[in-house]
C-alpha cells in the first residue's frame, strides 16, 4: 500500500516538474529565434546570442537585479525569521498579525507610490539602495508567514530545556530553534529572492533615475513598445542553466562532504 | 537577558522596517482618500467624504467579487497541486531535498513577462498543444485555449504553485517520520494515517501557501491583461488603473484601503479556521 | 539528525552569503557622476545616440527607461521630477505634465535645429508654438488587416461590430484613450468629447464589440496578425509596419471617419539642475540624422522635415503610411488632457472593462 502510493507520489513530482519546465523549454527554444519575435517562431539563428554579450544594458540591468534581490533576501530573511519567533514565542496580536500580513495585501502600486513620496519627502537620493529598502518590506511578510507555518506547534518545551541545562538564549537559538526552523527559513529565502527578482512596479517607482539603478524587469518592460527581442529569452536561457549547473554542483560537492 | 531585551532584538528590527517603511509612507497615502483629485491629477486638498461614497458603488464590489473567484478557484487548484508534490520531495533523501525545492522555484528566476509569453507560444491556436493534439488525431479542430478565464487560471496557477510548495513544504519537513510509522504499525489504514496524523499538522502550510496564490493572483493583472486578452479585470488592475491611466489617487487610495479591510478581514477569518482545524483534527 | 540536515542547508546558504558580500562591494562602487538623465522607452532613440551626443558637446547622458506613458508619469508626479533631465512622453501626458508645473518652458534660442520641423509640427494643439515640448514622432491609429484575408476594411464599424467570419478574429487596443477613440470616431464625435450623452453610447458600442474580440492588446497585436490568430487590429501606423516588415499581405488603412492624430514628444523636467545640457540634448535630438534613424528603424514617421527628406524612398515603398504628408496627418484631432473630463470617462472605462 505504502509502495504503490509513494509511487503515485514520485509519478506526481514528475509530471510537476514537467509542468514547471516545459514552458521554460519553449522560453529556450525562442531565444534561437530567428527574427525578433517574443511568441512566432520563424527559424533558427544563434545572433541572439551574440547580440546579449554585447548588450550592456541588459547586463547591467541583471547584475542590478542580482544585487536587489541578493541583499533584500538576506536582510528580509534576518528579519522575517527573528520576527516570526518573536511573535510566536511571545507576542501574539491582532494587530501584530494585521502589520505583518499588510505588505502582502496592500496594492504594489500603493506601496510604491507611497515609498517615493516618502523618500521625496525625506530628500532621500534614489538608487539601488533605495529598491532594496523596498524590497525588504514586502519580503519581510513573506518570509515571517513561511516561518511561521514551522514554528506553529513548535514544541517549547525543548527550549526552556535547553535553558534549564544553562545553554545560553543565543546558544539555545543558534543550536536548537535555528536547525529546527531551518527548513522554514530556506523557504522563506527562495521566496522572497524569487518574488524580488520579478518585481516590477516598486523597483521603476523607487529606482534613481539611470541605468545604474535599473533592474531586468524593469528593463524588459521599457522594450515591450519597441519589440521584446529574443535577447531576453537568451538571458533567461543563461540564467537558468547558470542556476542549473550551481544547485548541480552544489548538490554533488553537498553529497561528498557531509554524506560521510 | 532581559525578557523586554529579548523582544526588543526579536521584533524591533523588522517591526521597526515595516513601520517606517510601511506603515508611515502607506498612512500617508491613505489620507488621500479623504480629498479631491485635481484637475491634472495629484491632489486638491479639499476634504470630502464622496470618494468612500463612489467605492461602494457595486460596480467595484462585482469585479473584486469576479476576480475573487478567479484568485480561489488558483489557490484550490494549486493546493491540490503543490501538496503531493511537496509530500513527495520531503519522502526523498534529506541531502536531494534543497536541491528538489530549488529545483520548483528555478523557473521563477526567469522574467515573467517572457514566461506568460511563452504560455502564449504553447496555448494558441496555431500553437504546441493545438499542435500536438491535432498531430495526434486526438481533436480536429484547434481549442479555444487562450485569452479566456481557463488560460489566467492555468499561467496563474503555474507561476503561484512553487510559492505553495514552500510553504507546505516548510510544515510538512517537520513531521516526525515516527508518527507516521507508529500509526502504520498501529494498522492505521494509509488514507487514516494521512487524514489523522499527517493533514492536520500541516494546515497552517496549506493555509499559508493558499494565502500567498490568493494575494498574489488577485492582484495580478499582466496574466489576465496577456493571457485573458484583457477581457476579465482582476481587483490589482482597476487599482493601478486609478493611480496610473485615471491619474485619481484620491480614490485609488479609497479603493485600496477597501481592498485590504476586505482582505483582512478574509484573512483572520482563515486563521480562526485554519487554528480550529488544526487544533480539531490534531486532538480526535 | 538535527545536525544532518543543518548541514545539508548550510552550503547553499554560504554561497547566499557571499554573494550578498559581492553584490555590497560592486554597489559600494557605484559613484555618481554629474550628467544629465533622459527617460525613454528602450530602443526608441539610436543606440549610440547618448554616445555621439557626449562625443559632440562633451555633455554626459545617460538613459533611464520607462514602459508606458503612465508610469513614467506616476513617477514625476510622485517625485517632483527629481533626477530627470528629458523625458519622452506622448502629448496628452506632455500636456498634462505642463498643466502641473512639472515642465520647464523651452528656451528657442537653444535649440536651433528647431528649424528643420514642419511648420505644421510647430501648431500643434496641445502646444502651439512649441512652448514646452518639441515633437519627435507622430503617425495615426487605424486598422492593420491581413490583406489575403480579407476585403479593405472602410470603417470603425468594421472593427466595433465585425462581419461572422471576423468574429474572435480581431483585437482592439486597450489603453483607455485609444480603445474610447474608435468609439468615439464611430460616433461621429471628438476625441475629447466627456459628455454623458458620448460616453454612455460610447459604452454601448464597445461592451457590445466586447463580444467578438479575440482579446485586447496593446504590445503583441501585429504578432497575432503574422501568426494568423487575427486577421484585423486596432493599431498605431508605426507597429503594424512591424508585421508588414515580416508578411507583405498585412496592410495599414485609416477609415473613413477619420483618426487620431498621435504624438510624441520631448519635455524638459522642471527639476532638471542642468537646463542648458538638457536643451543642448533636445536640440541634438531634432538634428536632421537622429529623425532618419527613428524612421528607418523604429518605422514611425517624424515631424522632422529635413529627416523625412533625406529618407530612402523603398521605404515608403514598402510601408506607404510613412508617406503620408504632415498636412494630411493635422487633419486629425489630437488626443487632449481631459481635465475634470477624466472622471466619468475613467469610469466609462472602467465600466465597459468590467462588463461581461
Amino acid at each position: 500500500m505504502r509502495d504503490r502510493s509513494n509511487m503515485g507520489l514520485k509519478l506526481h513530482l514528475v509530471l510537476f516538474y514537467t509542468f514547471l519546465y516545459v514552458p521554460i523549454l519553449v522560453l529556450m527554444a525562442l531565444s534561437f529565434n530567428r527574427a525578433g519575435l517574443p511568441t512566432v517562431w520563424t527559424g533558427f539563428s544563434l545572433e541572439w546570442y551574440g547580440k546579449l554579450f554585447t548588450a550592456d544594458p541588459i547586463l547591467l540591468a541583471a547584475r542590478n537585479t542580482l544585487i536587489v534581490a541578493l541583499i533584500s533576501t538576506v536582510l528580509a530573511t534576518i528579519f522575517g525569521t527573528l520576527l516570526a519567533v518573536g511573535v510566536e514565542t511571545r507576542h501574539n496580536s491582532s494587530v501584530l498579525d494585521a502589520v505583518l500580513f499588510a505588505p502582502m495585501i496592500i496594492p504594489d502600486i500603493v506601496l510604491a507610490i507611497a515609498l517615493l513620496s516618502f523618500f521625496t519627502l525625506l530628500n532621500m537620493t534614489l538608487g539601488l539602495h533605495s529598491i532594496i529598502l523596498s524590497h525588504v518590506v514586502f519580503n519581510i511578510a513573506f518570509v515571517v508567514a513561511v516561518v511561521r507555518t514551522r514554528m506553529r506547534n513548535f514544541d517549547h518545551s525543548i527550549l526552556e530545556a535547553s535553558a534549564d541545562l544553562g545553554a545560553s538564549e543565543f546558544t539555545t537559538f543558534r543550536r536548537i530553534l535555528l536547525p529546527a526552523i531551518a527548513p522554514g527559513v530556506i523557504a522563506g529565502a527562495l521566496l522572497s529572492f524569487t518574488l524580488s527578482v520579478d518585481e516590477f512596479i516598486i523597483a521603476f517607482f523607487t529606482a534613481g533615475a539611470g541605468q545604474s539603478s535599473t533592474t531586468l524587469p524593469m528593463q524588459i518592460y521599457a522594450m515591450i513598445r519597441f519589440g521584446v527581442t529574443p535577447e531576453i529569452n537568451a538571458m533567461a536561457t543563461i540564467v537558468m542553466f547558470v542556476s542549473f549547473t550551481l544547485v548541480f554542483f552544489a548538490q554533488r560537492t553537498d553529497k561528498e562532504v557531509f554524506s560521510r | 537577558m532581559t525578557n523586554r531585551l529579548k523582544s526588543v532584538i526579536l521584533l524591533g528590527p523588522g517591526l521597526g522596517w515595516l513601520a517606517l517603511l510601511m506603515v508611515v509612507p502607506c498612512g500617508l497615502i491613505f489620507t488621500y482618500a479623504f480629498f479631491e483629485r485635481g484637475i491634472y491629477g495629484g491632489i486638491d486638498h479639499v476634504f470630502t467624504f464622496e470618494n468612500f461614497v463612489r467605492a461602494t458603488d457595486p460596480l467595484y464590489l462585482g469585479i473584486f467579487l469576479r476576480s475573487a473567484k478567479i484568485a480561489f478557484l488558483t489557490t484550490i487548484i494549486a493546493i491540490l497541486i503543490a501538496y503531493p508534490a511537496a509530500y513527495a520531495i520531503t519522502l526523498a533523501p534529506r541531502r536531494w531535498q534543497t536541491g528538489l525545492l530549488i529545483l520548483v522555484i528555478l523557473p521563477f528566476w526567469s522574467n515573467y513577462l517572457i514566461r506568460t509569453y511563452a504560455w502564449i507560444v504553447m496555448l494558441n491556436r496555431e500553437g504546441l498543444i493545438n499542435n500536438t493534439l491535432q498531430g495526434a488525431g486526438l481533436i480536429d479542430e484547434p481549442l479555444s485555449l487562450l485569452y479566456n478565464n481557463f488560460a489566467v487560471i492555468v499561467g496563474l496557477v503555474y507561476n503561484y504553485t512553487p510559492f505553495v510548495v514552500l510553504a507546505i513544504y516548510s510544515s510538512l519537513n517537520r513531521i516526525n517520520v515516527e508518527t507516521i510509522e507508529a500509526s502504520e504499525d498501529l494498522g492505521a489504514p494509509a488514507w487514516t494515517t494521512f487524514h489523522r496524523v499527517i493533514l492536520p499538522q500541516t494546515v497552517p502550510g496549506i493555509a499559508a501557501g493558499g494565502v500567498f496564490v490568493f494575494v498574489l493572483s488577485i492582484g495580478n493583472f499582466i496574466t489576465p491583461d496577456l493571457l485573458g486578452g484583457g477581457r476579465l479585470q482582476m481587483v490589482g488592475n482597476l487599482i493601478y488603473d486609478q493611480f496610473l491611466s485615471a491619474r485619481d489617487w484620491p480614490f485609488g487610495a479609497t479603493l485600496s484601503m477597501f481592498l485590504i479591510a476586505i482582505m483582512m478581514g478574509l484573512l483572520f477569518a482563515q486563521a480562526v479556521l485554519a487554528n480550529r482545524a488544526a487544533g480539531q483534527r490534531g486532538q480526535d | 539528525m538535527t545536525n544532518k540536515f543543518t548541514n545539508s542547508f548550510r552550503l547553499p546558504f554560504a554561497w547566499l552569503t557571499a554573494g550578498a558580500a559581492c553584490a555590497l562591494s560592486a554597489f559600494a562602487g557605484a559613484a555618481q557622476a554629474e550628467k544629465i538623465v533622459i527617460s525613454n522607452w528602450d530602443g526608441y532613440m539610436p543606440p549610440d545616440l547618448l554616445e555621439n551626443f557626449t562625443m559632440e558637446t562633451g555633455i554626459e547622458a545617460e538613459l533611464s527607461v520607462h514602459g508606458t506613458n503612465e508610469e513614467i508619469m506616476g513617477k514625476v508626479v510622485a517625485g517632483g521630477g527629481k533626477g530627470y533631465d528629458v523625458l519622452f512622453v506622448s502629448s496628452p501626458f506632455a500636456e498634462a505634465l505642463n498643466n502641473l508645473g512639472l515642465v520647464a518652458a523651452i528656451d528657442h534660442d537653444k535649440v536651433p535645429n528647431a528649424s528643420n520641423l514642419y511648420d505644421e509640427a510647430k501648431e500643434l494643439a496641445h502646444d502651439p508654438g512649441n512652448n514646452y515640448s518639441m515633437p519627435y514622432a507622430w503617425g495615426t491609429t487605424g486598422l492593420c488587416y491581413r490583406s489575403d484575408l480579407m476585403p479593405e476594411p472602410t470603417s470603425w464599424n468594421d472593427l466595433l461590430k465585425p462581419s461572422d467570419d471576423l468574429k474572435g478574429k480581431v483585437t482592439m487596443l486597450s489603453t483607455d484613450r485609444w480603445l474610447m477613440g474608435a468609439a468615439a470616431l464611430a460616433l461621429g464625435k471628438s476625441l475629447n468629447d466627456t459628455s454623458d450623452e458620448t460616453l454612455a453610447a460610447a459604452k454601448d458600442l464597445l461592451v457590445a464589440a466586447k463580444q467578438d474580440l479575440l482579446a485586447y492588446d496593446d504590445a503583441t497585436f501585429y504578432l497575432k496578425l503574422v501568426s494568423g490568430e487575427a486577421t484585423m487590429v486596432h493599431a498605431w501606423d508605426g507597429w503594424c509596419n512591424y508585421g508588414i516588415g515580416e508578411n507583405a499581405d498585412i496592410k495599414y488603412t485609416i477609415p473613413s471617419e477619420g483618426s487620431d492624430l498621435w504624438v510624441d514628444a520631448l519635455v524638459i523636467a522642471d527639476a532638471s539642475e542642468n537646463k542648458d545640457a538638457a536643451h543642448a540634448f533636445v536640440n541634438y535630438v531634432l538634428g536632421a540624422d537622429v529623425g532618419v534613424w527613428v524612421a528607418s528603424n523604429i518605422l514611425y514617421k517624424t515631424p522632422n522635415k529635413a529627416a523625412m527628406e533625406a529618407l530612402d524612398p523603398s521605404l515608403i515603398e514598402t510601408f506607404p503610411n510613412m508617406g503620408m504628408s504632415p498636412a494630411d496627418l493635422t487633419k486629425y484631432e489630437q488626443l487632449r488632457d481631459l481635465g475634470n473630463g477624466q472622471k466619468p470617462f475613467a469610469r466609462t472605462v472602467t465600466e465597459i472593462m468590467a462588463a461581461q
